[in-house]
């Protein structure tokens, strides 16, 4: 006779003193751990819950202007500094992380109406509505030294943009018309215009550096080529854009921020459509910027809300307001992909974080391996429908609660009219027209 | 886990010399013993597989400075029966053009999943234990072996496994082992409820409820248990201190604890399944079966299904969200006795009046095979690793792979003094639990537990911090009973919209139905043909227009079968010559 019995030593399945950690032998085998999905799916909805439950958005509000935000800049260097501009010509430069301002100054008359940081991060400069570009240095002046602009254009227009260069020490403005500045000269080595009287923003591409997109008040997009003399193309929307922001990763996409209560990303080599219409705001979007990873973008409206859109999706993914904040001028990202910071008309600037429901701050390793182990949960069980609606909830100002009901209703009321025309009329008379082709008039090269 | 025939190779590798290679007359003159040449052949034929194998990776593998080669390039091969085992589910069929991206995240998650079933299926040789077996010498049957002789084969501690308690007074016994394993709980039918440590063998407590008693059960962890009386239902802590008396739930017969939901379930007298979650004391749901008293009851413990046995031979399958059966199966002639269903709930074994055994794959609802026992067996129950034991009278008989092929001998037997009256194997221990009219019987059954324990789900050696660690952890994941399905990853699978609901969206959307058809409305006509008999006869002209032509090819068609088939014939009797007299006829 063979026999064999389980016998186990008790001494490998338990801790020797009591110093150590206990042992957990493991089995994967699947027979041993039943009901694997059901499971997974009830963690799933457990992590969605939990993650409503942390979502505490907003981290502070710096005040101190003594009017409306009307634009700000990143440093090109440093993560703890962010200037600001404000309505009454104030120029203020904050500490981040100790939430407070460190120097301000009077950069303009009239409105600040741009600021940009040097790529190398020792000056920046700043438009204002007294039709002057001012060159300010980074460091605040030594003690009993006056505030002065290390250098002064004056133009004979008001700019109403600036953007700098990426590499070279050329600048672009708009006003009138879209103007190239080199530092060291007082006028522009080069002026865009193609028959509109004015413009309200431009950016020079991140990657292809020479390449600029303005918005016009003809309610066009104009695409620029530094080198070349004439603009490239344009397309014309149905309603004005305010603001262009490029994807600092996929350069040849870019969103713009339009009045018609959308974002558009086109990209740069097809105009005739874009690629993604991005809806939820309820009044118009005034400012638009992109993570540094360009995997998604924050944009500013005159809803008093931001909102922050996947790059490749239709919908909002998180919505931020407050009782105090109103119409939200500019929103910024920050370069460490973890921060927005949104100047509104109230005189604050507010600082969020990108990802509502984040920790900051230092995590233990096994703190990283159950956020990600949630995170993926999510993911694959996001379809569900109970995980959805927790997953998408969104508590609403009762303003903005009731005028996306209304645009919904009017929206729905157009669709159902639209299709009765066509039901009634003869085959191919009402052609389907896609909501991408509905906003885009012409591309003009 | 090496096998034995693995064993011998390192063996014969050790001690043997090396024998020279056999050549073909060797075979008949060597002296050896048919039983050593078994083994022997075993460990012969691997190296001399294994060698032209090396000798080909020589060939391939890449060469180091010093001359010699990798013989074993590559990671390490996976058994494919060990991979699976780890296998959840099937690839799934990816579009060729559309949906690129879609195609992408679908290869990418394949690649991971297929990933971790490697490395599972890798960790597998790691795990430390074997599970146990019993091997008769020559001609000698496992099942004439005595309980005495195995516990004397083996260890000391393992041979404590197999004891009796004398316990004749309150007499028959149910019987119920923890999840873990460590612990056992007795009820005695007349009143007598006690619950041990029974590897210690130390006694947590012991009390008399002065009732009888139909069945008792641990709740999730081994502080609580649920005790079913004459009358309600009480729960009572490890000390046998009652916690509660919920009299909803009356003249309850069997119980069941489905530990991943926290639910009770409970089947009573007056015909009535409850469901009682014990995280939050509610009942969940009431179904009133109306079939009877229901005392037979089991649970698949994949999908965590309610199998019930009735008095007329059929077994229902039930779930706490459908107020009617999901499933009824007729099982056996008379009553059904028994039933028990085994760990991956591919198989139900149920007993019957009618004195027979019969395997069923649940899920295809087919039988399988059916055995005859002489005396019928009242109690059933399957072991973690598929041993069936079975009960008649006072004999208690273990069978291995009822489920497959068909068994003639058990492959243990053991006789218990009275009738047993629970049955229950041990998880993760070689042991059976018979509870019977003179008390409580641990059999040893070797083979019959799993062997490796996940320390995370079920660890018999955990602490109380430990436990209490698990319980949190086990609450938070408490399945829903809506989960409750015949197919338990139903969640995981794609919700494909049928044609009908994606016309029906398209319909919706588009605001008209583009695949329907026009409807002939006939021209008017003057001069009085568009009279109403006219109207009728043009609209009839037109009618079934696309189903005529399918009509007329199967016409066709079917015209031209016969016509072969008559050809076919005219040939044959051609060709079979023999016209007869009254063939002329014919034609």
């Amino acid at each position: 006779m063979k026999v064999k019995v389980l016998s186990r030593n008790p001494d490998d399945y338990v801790r020797e003193t009591k110093l150590d950690i206990q042992r957990v032998p493991r089995n994967y085998d699947p027979t041993l751990h039943p009901f694997e999905v059901n499971r997974e799916y009830t963690r799933a909805l457990n992590a969605t819950k939990l993650e409503r439950v942390f979502a505490k958005p907003f981290l502070a509000s710096l005040d101190g202007h003594k009017d409306g935000v009307n634009c700000m800049a990143k440093h090109a260097k440093s993560l703890s500094k962010l200037l600001s501009g404000s309505c009454d010509g104030e120029l203020k430069v904050w500490d981040l992380t100790k939430h407070e301002c460190v120097r301000t100054l009077q950069a303009h008359e009239g409105f600040v109406r741009g600021i940009v940081v040097r790529f190398c991060g020792t000056s920046f400069f700043t438009a204002g509505d007294d039709k002057t570009i001012k060159q300010w240095k980074m460091e605040s002046p030594g003690y009993g030294e006056e505030e002065e602009p290390l250098n002064t254009i004056l133009g004979k227009t008001v700019f109403t943009g600036l953007d700098h260069h990426q590499k070279d020490g050329v600048f672009a403005t708009c006003g009138q018309q879209v103007d190239i500045w080199d530092e060291q000269r007082s006028s522009p080595i080069r002026s865009f215009t193609w028959g509109v009287d004015s413009f309200s923003a431009v950016r020079f591409n991140p990657v292809e550096t020479e390449l600029l997109a303005s918005c016009a008040s003809d309610r066009s997009i104009v695409l620029y080529d530094m080198r070349e003399s004439a603009p490239l193309k344009k397309v014309i929307m149905t309603m004005r854009s305010n603001t262009v922001c490029w994807n600092p990763m996929e350069a040849y996409y870019f969103t713009c921020s339009n009045e018609d209560y959308n974002l558009y990303t086109y990209d740069m080599r097809f105009l005739d459509r874009p690629i993604t219409v991005h809806m939820d705001h309820v009044s118009a979007v005034l400012d638009v910027d992109y993570s540094p990873t360009g995997k998604e973008f924050v944009s500013a409206s005159f809803d008093k809300t931001i909102r922050i859109f996947p790059k490749d999706g239709g919908r909002s993914r998180e919505v931020y307001h407050t009782k105090r904040m109103q119409h939200v001028i500019c929103v910024k990202w920050s370069a460490d992909n973890k921060f927005i910071l949104s100047g509104s008309d109230e005189m604050n600037i507010r600082l969020w974080k990108a990802n509502a429901a984040e920790k900051l701050g230092v995590l233990t390793p096994r703190e990283k391996v159950a956020v990600n182990y949630s995170q993926k949960l999510k993911e694959k069980f996001q379809h569900h429908p109970q995980i959805r609606r927790i997953a998408h909830h969104r508590h609403l100002p009762k303003s903005i609660f009731h005028q996306t009901k209304e645009l919904r209703v009017m929206k729905e009321a157009r669709r159902r009219k639209e299709r009765n025309v066509r039901k009634h009329s003869r085959p191919g008379a009402v052609p389907v027209v896609s909501e991408k082709e509905k906003h885009v008039v012409t591309v003009v090269k | 886990m090496a096998s034995p025939g693995k064993a011998s190779v390192s063996d014969s590798h050790v001690g043997k010399k090396k024998k020279p290679p056999a050549r073909y007359w060797q075979e008949e003159t060597d002296g050896e013993k048919k039983g050593a040449e078994d083994g022997g052949r075993a460990a012969e034929e691997e190296p001399r597989t294994q060698k032209p194998k090396q000798e080909e990776h020589q060939r391939e593998g890449k060469r180091f400075i010093s001359g010699k080669s990798d013989p074993f390039p590559g990671p390490a091969p996976i058994p494919e029966d060990r991979l699976q085992k780890f296998k959840r589910k099937e690839k799934t069929k990816k579009h060729r053009r559309q949906h690129y991206k879609l195609r992408d995240i679908i290869t990418r998650s394949e690649e991971a999943s297929e990933m971790a079933q490697k490395q599972a299926a890798r960790f597998d040789i790691l795990l430390p234990e074997d599970a146990g077996f019993l091997e008769g010498d020559e001609e000698e049957d496992t099942y004439t072996i005595s309980q005495e002789d195995i516990a004397d084969a083996v260890d000391i501690t393992s041979g404590a496994k197999y004891f009796n308690l004398k316990l004749s007074q309150f007499g028959p016994y149910r019987v119920d082992y923890s999840k873990t394993g460590r612990h056992l709980l007795l009820g005695g039918r007349r009143g007598h409820v006690a619950c041990v440590d029974w590897q210690s063998k130390q006694l947590m407590c012991e009390i008399n409820v002065m009732e009888s008693i139909n069945d008792v059960k641990w709740l999730h962890s081994e502080t609580m248990y649920a005790v079913a009386q004459k009358k309600w239902l009480h729960i009572y802590d490890s000390n046998g201190i009652e916690l509660h008396c919920i009299r909803k739930f009356n003249d309850v017969l069997r119980m069941q604890f489905l530990p991943y939901h926290f639910l009770l379930a409970t089947a009573s007298a007056s015909s009535f399944l409850k469901y009682l979650d014990v995280s939050v004391g509610k009942e969940v749901t009431a179904i009133c079966t109306k079939t009877g008293r229901l005392d037979v009851m089991c649970q698949n413990p994949h999908n965590a299904i309610i199998h019930l046995g009735h008095p007329n031979g059929t077994v229902t399958l039930w779930s706490p969200n459908q107020k009617e059966a999901l499933v009824k199966m007729l099982c056996h002639q008379g009553g059904v006795r028994s039933v028990t269903v085994d760990k991956s709930g591919t198989y139900m074994v149920t007993s019957g009046m009618d004195k027979k055994l019969k395997v069923y794959d649940i899920r295809a609802l087919k039988p399988l095979q059916s055995y005859f026992l002489p005396a019928g067996a009242s109690c059933l129950s399957l072991s973690q690793r598929g041993l069936l034991s079975a009960t008649t009278g006072d004999v208690v008989q273990v069978y291995k792979d009822v489920c497959n092929t068909p068994v003639t001998k058990p492959y243990m037997a053991h006789r218990v003094r009275g009738t047993a009256w629970g049955l229950s194997f041990c998880p993760f221990e070689d042991v059976l639990g018979v509870g019977h009219g003179d008390g409580f019987t641990s059999m040893l059954v070797p083979g019959a537990g799993e062997p490796n324990f996940d320390g995370l789900d079920a660890n018999p050696y955990r602490s109380a911090k430990q436990r209490q660690e698990w319980e949190v952890k086990a609450l938070l994941e408490k399945i829903q009973p809506e989960l409750i399905s015949l197919d338990p990853c139903e969640l995981g699978q794609v919700d494909q919209a049928t044609f009908q609901q994606r016309h029906q969206d398209r319909v919706q959307a588009l605001g008209f139905d583009p695949l329907a058809k026009e409807k002939f409305v006939p021209k008017y006509k003057k001069k009085g043909r568009s009279s109403t008999g006219n109207v009728e006869k043009r609209k009839r002209q037109v009618a079934h227009e696309d189903q005529r032509d399918i009509i007329k090819q199967t016409v066709e068609d079917k015209m031209k079968m016969e016509k072969e088939r008559k050809n076919r014939e005219k040939k044959k009797a051609k060709l079979s010559g023999s016209r007869s007299a009254l063939d002329r006829f014919k034609n």
